[in-house]
């Protein structure tokens, strides 16, 4: 039966030529120029402009979207995505609710860092600060990340436990709690939102000439060198033993704990580092907008998300990062459709699953290369 | 006034009001817990698909009415008939598209073997492309519809009144799960059910048709969810394209808190989640019910992890 | 009791003593109605191959379940080293020093060779997140550890002596030190068991034959005192078992207790130094392969005929 799954994949790599394979194969050094030069290139996407390729750009279509803008929200579904995958890809967790660790960071800069919101207000009140008062911008960072990580272990420790399907439900409810709370309390904003959200130039203003509310582009290199440095980060985890933690949980959690592997330790561990992720890009997200509002938290949103790491390829970085910026570009570009959007999402989604069942990259893991002192072993059999 | 302001008052001084609405509501929730637990027993797959199966119910059953010229409250007669065209229209529309769902989304990734987060996606993808295709074809505006019956109050137990509305979802919910379970228990075809629900490679070999026992459970839970979706009518008198998504949260959340993959834990579930949800409601605000609903679903899952009766479809009538 | 009154038992001064390893003290097991393990008492010694046969279902699978914490015994206790095992998770129990294998094999496909048996050397280790993320934690290399400059390339040769520099300076981090040291054992443990070879496939592509073998490897990799091999040669034929039968002999020459479920009678006899029988749940004899050889039990149980019969 999995032979049909192989097939697959035979006829993908044919189509694509072994492109990865080929890759893999050219020497360390001229595979070092290569990501330099893309990485260049994905700096220079915001200022497109070569002949031919201004097609791909949000705004060459009637009432397009500003590019810069459209480029920060792909970079910023690329990090979730990288989170997200922890989570699905590596360790296996199905979690439906992701959107709740967006939320948190997003809300975190906004109650604390936004001198309108009910929290910072009442601080002022209490200990008689000024009413300019706001937690600054680069304390609120740290403080997003650490309330997500909490709020990853929080929801993680009794739901671990559960076997897969029921998390899927447990976190499904628990991203719609997070919802639910921030359009339901007064310390939220409410309904109403949070307005005057801090960047890294402080409140928003005219004045701030670098991360403002109108160009985008300095946001997009944000967050694009976020996700570089994220690259590495997940990869050291990856390559080490937390990553072959996760893996083996995920082949099978039983036979890893007969193996000394802590399931609890790791699953919540990745909960834990899913969470920041998502943190942090909520953290971004929200600093760019300067304003935000509990709609934008919707369960739905949670679902997209799990579609993009999904349909990229769970467990390839490069294939969830595909499927994020996919998913997040190609409804701009084609707004032309916009009333089929998501009619033409959904339809997408059926029929790459029904086709490539393991996502446009599938998760081919490198083999672990060895050293030259291991190679050089003779291999009796 | 928002935040969470706490009123026994209003739930204690009408508690027993309160539990028969709560049944009302957690009927509907049961009977659409019925399709995702009959598919869960057997595929042991989470049929994200299925809201949207319950969403094309009830747009089944306007069209039904308007095509049948109903109006509001009209004589009894045509009452009865009004719902049993309801009911028959809704369950085959449901039903058809529920074999249609396993057709086209499922029947190639079951053929080879996927993992079950690929058919969590399709189920996703194709839930959007159906309640998308309704939201352009109906538009994405609330849809009303005749007041077919007229809310009165049958009869007063206390201060308890309980309405013809609350007496017709209950009492249909309850015949059409008592129809279940005998047709699982008892039936050849739901001998064959539960045998490939406990081993369907044994089941195959013994000479069950394994694709068709698979169509037969998501025909039975498109069935129950057309009739879920003419009691939403009834009780509702609206729909949207969009109505699958939570009431179809609502009924897997209610299938889980019974113990997935059980029938009976289903009813149970989808009832205890109707009167769970009606207590937070009148106790805080109606904002705080969905929170309720799945902090009661964390609880129960923490002291039995399968549900409040366990679960296994195979085993129901143990 | 009664039925195992005549067992061929030991004189009553080597009942339990230092020298038992692992001690499975009247345990009985239930599913439901089944009695999977009836009252099972048996000891494991320090050094030695105990064998545990039976015929199908007769429990033996159940017992490994019961002894790594798989399942918890309806009553009685494991002892391993002198602690319980009963009540502790699974991998507690094999940080006490029990590692198995699986009858129907169960390795990670998805992963390689070698990883498979990292996960198994990674018991060993204490990296975690914070450690692999940011490697603050670093010590002094060993000469041998240290990075070696061997490049003609002037301008690796560079990078290279920066590292060394480095890794004087600093020290290398704990994280890395690991890795390496995993990665040796592995390989050394995939060499030992005849597969190095094809370390870098998935556990998935490789042959049956391989991926038995690859079972063992993992579960040497965490260090255990007593290595548990569930049905080891199943599948295999006569030339397979033979060195088969040579790899259990060398873990033994190693300094591993072996505990050993065959069917095979046969096979078990010219390896193991004791045996013990299971027979629907209970014990029926225990002793050297002559002894148990020629118990009319046992010969009963084999040929089918009721053990009362005889
Ligand atoms: N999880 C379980 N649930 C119910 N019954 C079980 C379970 N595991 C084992 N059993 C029953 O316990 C008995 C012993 O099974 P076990 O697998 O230990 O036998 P075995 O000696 O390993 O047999 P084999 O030689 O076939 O591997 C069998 O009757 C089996 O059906
Ligand atoms: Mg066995």
């Amino acid at each position: 039966m999995t032979e049909t799954l192989r097939q697959i994949n035979e006829r993908r790599r044919h189509v694509t030529g072994g492109i990865g394979e080929r890759w893999r194969a050219l020497p360390k050094w001229q595979r070092a120029i290569g990501i330099l030069a893309f990485v260049g290139f994905l700096y220079y996407l915001p200022l497109l402009g070569i002949p031919g390729l201004t097609w791909f750009r949000t705004d060459s279509i009637p009432q397009g979207n500003n590019w810069a803008g459209v480029l920060f929200l792909c970079a910023i579904y690329v990090l979730v995505a990288f989170g997200l995958n922890i989570v699905i890809g590596l360790a296996g967790l199905l979690d439906l609710g992701y959107v709740g660790f967006f939320a948190v960071g997003a809300y975190s800069v906004a109650l604390f860092g936004s001198t309108q919101s009910p929290v910072v207000e009442g601080l002022q009140n209490r200990f008689g600060l000024s009413q300019d008062w706001a937690v600054a911008w680069a304390i609120c960072l740290p403080l997003a990340i650490l309330l997500t990580m909490i709020s990853g272990v929080l929801l993680g420790w009794p739901t671990l436990r559960l076997r897969g399907d029921y998390l899927a439900i447990v976190t499904l409810g628990f991203g719609e709690i997070i919802r639910i709370i921030a359009r339901n309390s007064d310390w939220t904003g409410g309904p109403q939102g949070i307005a005057a959200i801090p960047g890294p130039q402080g409140a928003p203003s005219p004045d701030n000439e670098i991360f403002g509310l109108i160009d985008a582009k300095p946001w997009y290199w944000l967050v694009l060198s976020v996700v570089i440095l994220m690259v590495f980060a997940v990869r050291r985890l990856e390559n080490s033993r937390v990553g072959r933690a996760w893996l083996a949980i995920r082949e099978d959690e039983d036979a890893a704990a007969v193996m000394g592997v802590s399931g609890f330790k790791f699953k919540l561990w990745a909960f834990a580092m899913g969470a920041a992720l998502g943190g942090l890009s909520g953290f971004l997200f929200a600093s760019r907008g300067g304003f935000i509002e509990p709609t934008q938290f919707s369960a739905q949103l949670s679902i997209l998300f799990v579609a993009m790491v999904v349909a990229g390829g769970a467990g390839n970085m490069a294939g969830v990062a595909l499927g994020a910026f996919l998913l997040a570009y190609l409804p701009e570009r084609f707004r032309d459709f916009s009333q089929y959007r998501t009619l033409v999402f959904g339809a997408a989604l059926v029929l790459v699953m029904l086709f490539a069942p393991q996502g446009l990259i599938p998760s081919r893991r490198r083999a672990r290369e060895l050293k030259d002192r291991a190679k050089e072993a003779p291999a009796n059999v | 006034m928002k935040g969470i302001f706490v009123d026994f008052d209003a739930l204690f001084g009408h508690l027993g009001q309160h539990t028969v609405d709560g049944l009302s509501k957690g009927s509907i929730y049961a009977l659409v817990a019925l399709g995702y637990t009959l598919v869960y027993g057997v595929l042991r797959l989470i049929n994200f698909a299925h809201s949207e199966v319950f969403m094309i119910g009830t747009f089944t059953v306007v069209g039904t009415w308007s095509v049948l010229g109903a109006t509001d409250s009209p004589a009894i007669g045509t009452v009865i008939l009004l719902l049993l065209a309801g009911l028959v229209a809704a369950a085959a529309v449901s039903g058809a598209t529920a074999v249609a769902v396993e057709r086209v989304a499922y029947r190639r990734l079951r053929r080879m073997n996927a993992p079950p987060l690929i058919f969590l996606i399709t189920a996703i993808g194709l839930s959007l492309v159906l309640s998308e295709a309704f939201g352009i074809w109906q538009g994405r505006l609330v849809k009303g519809m005749p007041t077919v019956i007229e809310r009165s109050v049958l009869f007063t137990i206390g201060n308890t009144e309980v309405t013809n509305v609350q007496v017709i979802t209950v009492l249909a919910a309850l015949i059409m799960m008592f129809g279940l379970d005998v047709f699982i228990n008892r039936t050849r075809y739901g001998r064959g059910v539960r045998a490939v629900a406990q081993d369907p490679d044994t089941a195959a070999l013994m000479g069950v048709n394994k694709d068709r026992v698979i169509a037969l459970i998501f025909l039975l839970g498109g069935l129950l969810a057309g009739a879920a979706a003419l009691l939403y009518c009834v009780r509702y008198g609206n729909t949207r394209f969009n109505v699958g998504f939570v009431l179809g949260l609502k009924a897997f959340t209610a299938a889980v808190l019974g113990g997935i993959g059980n029938l009976r834990g289903a009813l149970l579930g989808g009832l205890l989640l109707g009167v769970v949800e009606v207590y937070a409601a009148t106790l805080t605000s109606s904002a705080w019910e969905d929170v309720a609903a799945f902090v009661v679903l964390v609880v129960v899952l923490l002291f039995r992890p399968t549900g409040l009766l366990g679960e296994s479809l195979g085993r129901a009538r143990a | 009791m009664s039925d195992t009154e005549d067992l061929v038992s030991l004189p009553e001064s080597e009942a339990p003593t230092r020298t038992d390893l692992l001690v499975v003290d009247h345990v009985t097991l239930r599913f439901g109605g089944v009695v999977a393990l009836d009252d099972v008492s048996f000891e494991v010694r320090r050094g030695e191959i105990l064998g545990l046969i039976g015929p199908n279902g007769a429990g033996k699978t159940t017992c490994f379940n019961a002894m790594t914490g798989v399942y918890r015994p309806t009553s009685g206790e494991v002892r391993f080293d002198g602690d319980r095992v009963s009540g502790r998770k699974p991998h507690q129990i094999n940080r006490l020093g029990i590692a198995r294998t699986f009858q129907n094999i169960r390795l990670f496909p998805e992963m390689t060779a070698l990883e498979n048996v990292m996960v198994g050397t990674d018991s060993q280790h204490f990296t975690s997140v914070p450690g692999a993320l940011f490697r603050l934690y670093r010590k002094r290399p060993k000469p041998e550890e240290l990075p070696v400059v061997d490049s003609h390339n002037g301008l690796v040769r560079a990078w290279q002596q920066t590292r060394l520099v480095f890794a004087k300076v600093f020290g290398i981090s704990r994280h890395t030190l690991e890795e390496r040291a995993g990665e040796q054992k592995a390989l050394a443990l995939l060499r030992f068991v005849g597969i190095a070879d094809r370390a870098n496939e998935l556990a998935r592509n490789l042959p049956y034959g391989y991926q038995r073998r690859l079972e063992i490897a993992r579960a040497l990799a965490t260090e255990p005192k007593l290595l548990c091999l569930d049905e080891p040669a199943a599948g295999f034929n006569p030339a397979e078992k033979e060195q088969l039968l040579k790899l259990i002999r060398d873990i033994r020459d190693k300094g591993y207790t072996v505990l050993l479920i065959e069917h095979d009678m046969r096979l078990v006899m010219g390896v193991t130094d004791r045996i013990v029988v299971l027979e629907f749940g209970k014990k029926i004899a225990e002793g050297t392969p002559a002894e148990v050889r020629d118990n009319p039990k046992v010969i009963a149980a084999y040929l089918g005929v009721p053990a009362d019969a005889s």
